[in-house]
């Protein structure tokens, strides 16, 4: 058996799951240290089942913690940056652009060497042993355990970052060294962002992981911790304390996952309504679409894997204003069960709106019988438009697509929406974000560029394939579950020898499923 | 006279994207540089064409290479700076002051952070009043002028003149040796006199840029609208509203070619608008009509930023505003129309200014 555990800003969602029924599931306030919440939540679902600790085989988690670490600049350990390529790459040294609160919490342990590839693999400059090791000691001396080293065209040959990081570690030994070829895509400033924000990130995932193995450890669990990453797979929590970045933006993730596992579509729009806002995000083949380009986390310009999430200010808490017509961005939030009508406050909500209309029933249906019935639906009518319009923006095709309703706010629309040609509501609904953590598989990625003239483009892609079902073998999967999800070809224009870019992504289930 | 500020190369940055006219590359890369040598050296002089002496001499600065080149090395003024006191040795004298030879996206900022390093004036000026993909593809061409003797420099420290009989084969050299660099160069090119600038360039194009970035951002900030006021700026007509419904691209002759197709909403429900690109947008038909075509410019902005949107970015399920605005007169002359029109590009299209275009549509 698993549980899945998603904590949010709000709640902490679990549930246990057996093969593919969901046994147990449970919401609990957040709490300030999100573990009493997590060991809170474990504590519900095995109370309800009666599940013994023994039973458990795997844990896996969803959190946000280490994204507000960030957005808070709180518990970032202090980082140094090498960077491989001068005399190439000198003028926009690393950390610019960053938020001047970052840098003063990282210090401006920056140092550029010489080293780098071009793009179809010459070196711009030899890498000196010497300057690395310089630049190490330097780093040992002021005191600095957190290194990020990133190196000009590392995505299409990473031996510099390589040897640079054997260099570190023989002059640090307890060094948390990042490499930025195993973290981003193309794109020398935003991969090398990713790095720092993954070294910098070092002490606090270290500290985090560390608590929530103690609280399982109390609970007598001896399952291995799996954490959710942002493109829908988990990684091991050894993995993701050496890459907590990974970890960043899973919670719209989760809910995409769970709603694809719920409702057994792959390909539909997901609407996850929560208290304060909707998610909008799109299924391909069971996984979220991912952005395009760079997003910011933190004012921190990245490209790592992120979903593409639409969202706005729709909720089960937001307020309902009449003259003229107007629903959210404001929300009572988590007060819902104090502040609106249908509970005896005097807040108009969606919720209230929900119970008018008959889409729902909770609190107390006397509080709202003054609410003009005519009102209340077009009220009803606006909030769907707002879900149809982000639906349609977000869809992959002119067709109508699948529309699949998670999150707690999902009482406010009906099954009728237009664009779609089916509205999907499933059992459990509530807790799709714990189900996604659940059921997540393992998946490794790989984005190389190569020139066509040189080897012919099956050739290229079939070696593409291998090396991503190596990397997610390695990562922890079951051999025979691997498949290959999404090739990407992008044609490099001006570039020489018909080059092309090729992103391969695998996943597969974790060993531990068995 | 007047000086640009650090300030400035955010606005700049953001309106060389509306009159990139889909290419030039993302100006952010070239916004860090102009802010970053600016912190260094200070604001940077901008004059006016009719502020220049006419036996001054001037020279435009330009990267030539690949976008994907640009964001792993980066840009850097050094090498910048060594193409350009590379021509001044070959030509045994210094340079007044230097200018873009294109308006819009990277090479439209990439000046500034010369002009601010060797404290030399920026001329409000250019070559294209927008971005186009070749070398030749300027009005200084129209006027005889030769864009060599050009110098190109890598930031390993090698540099080279090339001198050659049109402005034609000296786009076709620089891309080979761009090539051998890492698909990415620094080049010093298009030297000529006050007085030759002065009859052959697009004048204003910086302060126009500017302009056009600044009133977009206020328009933001105080929830204007973002349309109008672009439209207001640029004297431009709008060509459509819309959604991105399939974007198709093939690598030719070293260009990322392709075609957009935009479905219509709005009060262009049941539309459907196809534009077609080389790099820079080319042409732009509605229901198998043009409706805007090469050299006028064609910006596509997204619909809830306005921001401008280039060829690279375009994908499915976009929002966004076509626009279209009206490129220099110099551009309409039948020797314009010959250099950088629709049968450069491969097309059979007649061109009509798109003021008149859009009279025929309505």
């Amino acid at each position: 058996m698993r549980i899945g555990i998603d904590v949010g800003g709000t709640n902490t969602d679990a549930v246990l799951m057996e093969g593919s029924s969901v046994v147990a599931s449970t919401k609990t306030p957040t709490t300030p240290d999100v573990t009493d919440g997590i060991l809170a939540a474990i504590r519900e679902v095995q109370a309800q089942s009666g599940t013994k600790p023994t039973a458990i085989d795997s844990i896996m988690l969803g959190t946000t913690a280490l994204t507000n670490a960030i957005v808070e600049g709180k518990g970032l350990a202090p980082t140094a940056i090498i960077r491989l390529g001068a005399p190439a790459a000198v003028a926009l040294p690393p950390l610019i652009d960053w938020p001047q609160r970052l840098r003063d919490v990282l210090g401006e342990h920056v140092f550029i060497a010489r080293g780098g590839y071009e793009f179809d693999g010459r070196e711009i400059a030899p890498l000196s042993e010497k300057e690395i090791r310089d630049y190490a000691r330097q780093i040992c001396d002021a005191g600095i355990k957190a290194v990020a080293i990133s190196c000009i065209f590392s995505p299409v040959n990473h031996e510099m970052e390589e040897i640079a990081a054997a260099i570190v570690n023989e002059e640090i030994s307890d060094a948390h060294i990042t490499a930025s070829h195993n973290i981003g895509r193309i794109g020398l400033l935003e991969r090398e962002n990713a790095a720092i924000l993954n070294a910098c990130l070092s002490d606090i995932s270290l500290q985090t992981i560390h608590s929530f193995n103690q609280a399982l450890a109390k609970l007598q669990i001896q399952a291995p911790l799996f954490l959710s990453q942002n493109d829908g797979t988990v990684m091991s929590s050894e993995f993701a304390a050496a890459y907590p970045v990974l970890t960043l933006s899973s919670g719209p993730t989760n809910s995409m996952r769970g709603a694809a596992f719920l409702s057994g579509a792959m390909d539909a729009v997901v609407v996850d309504i929560g208290g304060t806002t909707t998610d909008v995000g799109v299924l391909v083949k069971g996984f979220p679409r991912e952005a395009p380009d760079t997003i910011r986390v933190g004012g921190v310009r990245t490209n790592f894997r992120m979903p593409d999430t639409y969202s706005f200010g729709l909720g089960g808490g937001s307020l309902v204003e009449t003259e003229p017509l107007k629903v959210g961005p404001e929300s009572v939030g988590y007060e819902l069960d104090k502040l609106a009508r249908v509970f005896g406050g005097d807040k108009l909500t969606a919720t209230d709106i929900a119970v008018a209309v008959g889409l729902a029933d909770i609190g107390d249906q006397e509080y709202i019988s003054g609410l003009d019935i005519r009102l209340a639906r077009s009220v009803r009518d606006y909030m769907e438009t707002l879900v149809e319009d982000a639906i349609d923006r977000m869809k992959t095709s002119p067709d109508p697509v699948v529309a699949v309703m998670v999150g707690g706010g999902s009482i406010l629309v009906g099954d009728k929406l237009s664009g779609t040609s089916e509205v999907i509501k499933p059992e459990h609904f509530s807790v799709a974000n714990a189900i996604g953590a659940a059921i997540a598989q393992i998946g490794g990625e790989v984005d190389v560029t190569v020139k066509l003239d040189e080897i012919p483009r099956e050739e290229a892609l079939e070696q593409a394939k291998t090396d991503a079902i190596d990397k997610t073998k390695r990562a922890g999967a079951l051999a025979e579950t691997i498949q290959v999800i999404d090739v990407d070809e992008i044609p490099l224009t001006y570039l020489p020898g018909n080059a092309l870019r090729l992103r391969v992504k695998a996943v597969g289930n974790l060993r531990s499923h068995g | 006279m007047r000086y640009l500020k650090i300030e400035d190369m955010r606005y700049l940055s953001y309106g060389a994207a509306v009159l990139g006219t889909g290419g030039g590359g993302d100006p952010y890369l070239g916004m860090l540089l102009a802010e970053q040598v600016m912190r260094e050296y200070g604001p940077v002089q901008l004059i006016g064409l009719n502020e220049i002496d006419d036996d001054a001499l001037a020279a435009s600065v330009a990267y030539v290479g690949a976008p994907v080149v640009m964001i792993e090395k980066l840009l850097g003024y050094a090498d910048m700076i060594k193409a350009f006191q590379s021509l001044e040795r070959y030509m045994g004298r210094k340079m007044n002051a230097v200018l873009s030879a294109e308006i819009g996206g990277v090479n439209s900022i990439v000046p500034v952070s010369v002009a601010a390093a060797l404290n030399l004036p920026l001329i409000d000026a250019d070559g294209m009043g927008r971005a186009y993909p070749e070398i030749q593809l300027v009005t200084w061409t129209l006027h005889g002028i030769s864009a060599t003797p050009m110098a190109m420099a890598d930031e390993k420290g090698n540099s080279l003149i090339i001198e050659t009989i049109d402005n034609t084969w000296t786009e076709r050299f620089s891309r080979s040796i761009a090539t051998d660099m890492g698909a990415e160069a620094s080049a010093a090119l298009y030297p000529a006199t006050g007085s030759e600038l002065k009859r052959s360039s697009i004048p204003n194009s910086v302060t126009r840029a500017i302009e056009i970035g600044k009133a977009m951002s206020d328009a933001r900030d105080t929830h204007r609208n973002l349309l109008d006021t672009a439209l207001e700026l640029i004297d431009g007509v709008h060509l459509f509203s819309g959604k991105i419904v399939d974007v198709l691209r093939r690598v030719h002759g070293g260009y990322s070619r392709g075609e957009c197709t935009i479905e219509g909403l709005r009060d262009h429900r049941g539309q459907k608008m196809v534009i077609h690109f080389q790099n820079e947008n080319l042409i732009a038909f509605v229901d198998d009509h043009p409706v805007a075509v090469v050299p006028d410019l064609i910006t596509v902005l997204d619909s809830d930023s306005a921001e401008a949107v280039t060829t690279e970015h375009l994908r499915y399920g976009y929002r966004v505003e076509v626009i279209g605005i009206p490129c220099h007169p110099q551009w309409r002359t039948p020797e314009g129309l010959a250099l950088g029109g629709p049968e450069h590009f491969g097309y059979d299209v007649e061109y009509i200014p798109i003021e008149q275009r859009g009279l025929i549509s309505k």
